[in-house]
């Protein structure tokens, strides 16, 4: 078993393989091994089994809805699912049941896939590591001494482990990607507005982006293919057609031209990951795709700007977070001293240090320069990567300037902040990218290469991700989990 | 640099109860942070557009139709102190 899902679902087709014993065995191996990894926040066990029958029986019919019809997947517990709690790796929503799924879930109820449970985060997807879950730290399959990135780490560790065969996160600043990287699996984040955000607990609303966790390329087109589209119900998704991402990934890099950015290979970054991304980079230029260097000089300065627009973003958002509609209350005299209970409560360290933050950062003598100012620095980012792109059809880079890290390593708030450089400036342009894996440092680690294209260019992303995994053998290694 | 009192004051703003404790450190923190997001001065940006959105979308409208909602017991269902139909806080005016 563990095969991709393109081929589980071959095997469902040809009778060789049932979407009952496939979830029966993820459910299984979820119950053997979780509890080294700690993957997951919630299992739904007798779901995920009815949901299986269901479709074996489609299957049996010769009627599947799909690609991912009977296919075990695991959701990060930020994206709303009707009565099955959504707790967002918070205290504050230990207890929360969604009264509705996220167009998301519904869109993968509807068709047929399996979900299997809600799996770990840093607390309302702030951090890089999923250290900072209230609940448990998820740990890193390939070492369990070390982080497996986040915030979507337990969706990456889920696919990595052997736990799910393929997963969905949110990237806010890199938190599908850096996972992906860190875990040795594929990672995309979609253009901003290609996935509905209707029902994604909100983080910085400018920023957020649903997208998938595969084991290979081929799977991250299916599952991207599954969910994207335009959404009634979330008035910045995008109202454009959803093309066949997987019918295009074989076209090869033949012809296109892929740049190389000076400023995401700066001086100090681990020899190790620049010497395997390089590497991977000559793969492609042997496979025919020609290679330019392009300058994105505003990129030092793009993660200044995100810690200004995030913890803007986020403490409004997360003022909803008030002791009166859903989620903890703690008693107090009057509506003042009870949200402020509650939410000092209810809040974990690094939450309240950016709602800190950007309170600071919105208040009255500051707004103009930090907000006004990062959303100005924010337009510059995005012209860089426009005036790029007139020139380069994608571009190639790390997704991290290092690897997985040990757990508690980062205890400086800046020192963790630091590891999204790569992949905010993705973000802070709406552009979509995939971290595909690249190769293992000494120590058996994971290395992630970064594809980013121009907005709803996702299709051709994931092509260049394609012919690198095709002409490569990483994906065949799996961590020990024994 | 933002002082004791500047923290204070945001942790009131929204409302978090701090202890001392967490007080100090977030003035040490985020004095650190900030530290670093001052770099941003540097950059020039006159004459530079804001970007709020990646994406340029204005006035998504839709047609004013009357469509079901969350059921009010569903919208009830997960409020700390429900009351028949309503949310219940604690007293807001003094009497």
């Amino acid at each position: 078993m563990h095969q991709p899902i393109h081929e589980l679902t071959e095997a469902y087709r040809r009778g060789d393989l049932t979407p009952t014993a496939v979830a029966e065995d993820y459910l299984g191996r979820i119950g053997a091994l979780d509890g080294k990894i700690g993957a997951y926040l919630t299992v739904v066990r007798e779901q995920a089994l009815t949901a299986a029958r269901e479709s074996e029986r489609r299957w049996r019919a010769g009627a599947p809805r799909g690609p991912v019809d009977g296919v075990p997947l695991a959701l990060k517990d930020v994206m709303c699912t009707a009565g099955v709690r959504t707790t967002c790796g918070s205290k504050m929503l230990e207890r929360f049941v969604p009264p509705y799924d996220a167009t998301t879930v519904m869109k993968l109820r509807e068709a047929g896939a399996v979900v299997l449970g809600k799996t770990n985060l840093d607390e309302f997807a702030m951090g890089s590591s999923t250290e900072h879950s209230a609940f448990h730290p998820t740990r890193n399959p390939w070492d369990l001494a070390r982080v497996p990135g986040g915030s979507s780490g337990g969706s990456a560790a889920a696919v990595a482990g052997g736990l799910a065969a393929g997963s969905y996160g949110s990237d806010t600043g890199g938190s599908i990607r850096q996972p992906a990287a860190f875990c040795g699996v594929v990672g995309l984040k979609p253009t901003y507005g290609r996935v509905s955000r209707y029902g994604l607990v909100a983080l910085a609303s400018s920023l957020d982006q649903i997208g998938p966790f595969g084991q290979d390329v081929t799977d991250a087109a299916l599952l991207l293919g599954a969910v994207a589209g335009y959404d009634r119900r979330d008035s910045t998704s995008i109202q454009a057609p959803v093309p066949d991402y997987a019918a295009e990934l074989a076209k090869g890099v033949a012809g296109l031209t892929l740049g190389m950015p000076d400023e995401y290979f700066p001086d100090g970054m681990d020899p190790e990951v620049e010497r395997a991304v390089r590497q991977a980079i000559e793969v492609l230029k042997g496979l025919g795709a020609r290679i330019e260097r392009v300058s994105l000089p505003t990129t030092e300065h793009s993660l200044a700007a995100y810690y200004v627009i995030l913890p803007a973003e986020a403490s409004s958002n997360l003022a909803r977070y008030d002791g009166v509609k859903y989620g903890l209350r703690v008693a107090g005299r009057d509506l003042i001293e009870m949200q402020s209970k509650t939410r000092a409560a209810g809040f974990g360290a690094e939450v309240k240090r950016r709602i800190m933050l950007g309170t600071y950062a919105l208040s009255a003598g500051y707004y103009d320069a930090y907000y006004g100012k990062a959303q100005s620095v924010r337009t510059l980012v995005r012209r860089e990567f426009a005036a790029a792109f007139a020139k380069v059809d994608l571009i190639v880079a790390p997704t991290t300037p290092n690897v997985a890290f040990k757990h508690g390593e980062k205890a400086d708030p800046l020192s963790m902040y630091l590891n999204d450089v790569f992949t905010i400036p993705g973000n802070l342009s709406g552009i979509p990218g995939v971290s595909v894996p690249c190769g293992f440092n000494t120590n058996g680690l994971p290395i992630g290469l970064q594809v980013l294209g121009p907005p709803l260019d996702e299709a051709r992303v994931l092509r260049a991700a394609y012919a690198y995994e095709q002409a490569t053998e990483w994906r065949s290694r799996r961590p020990d989990l024994s | 640099m933002i002082d004791r009192k500047d923290v204070e004051h945001v942790a009131r703003l929204t409302r978090l109860a701090l202890t001392d404790a967490e007080l100090e450190r977030m003035r040490e923190q985020l004095n650190s942070i900030l530290a670093h997001l001052d770099t941003l001065r540097a950059v020039p940006t006159e004459g530079v557009e804001p970007t709020s959105h990646a994406v340029d979308v204005v006035n998504v409208m839709r047609e004013d139709d009357v469509e079901p909602c969350l059921p009010q017991d569903s919208a009830l269902a997960n409020a700390p102190d429900p009351s028949g139909e309503l949310f219940r806080v604690p007293r807001i005016i003094e009497e």
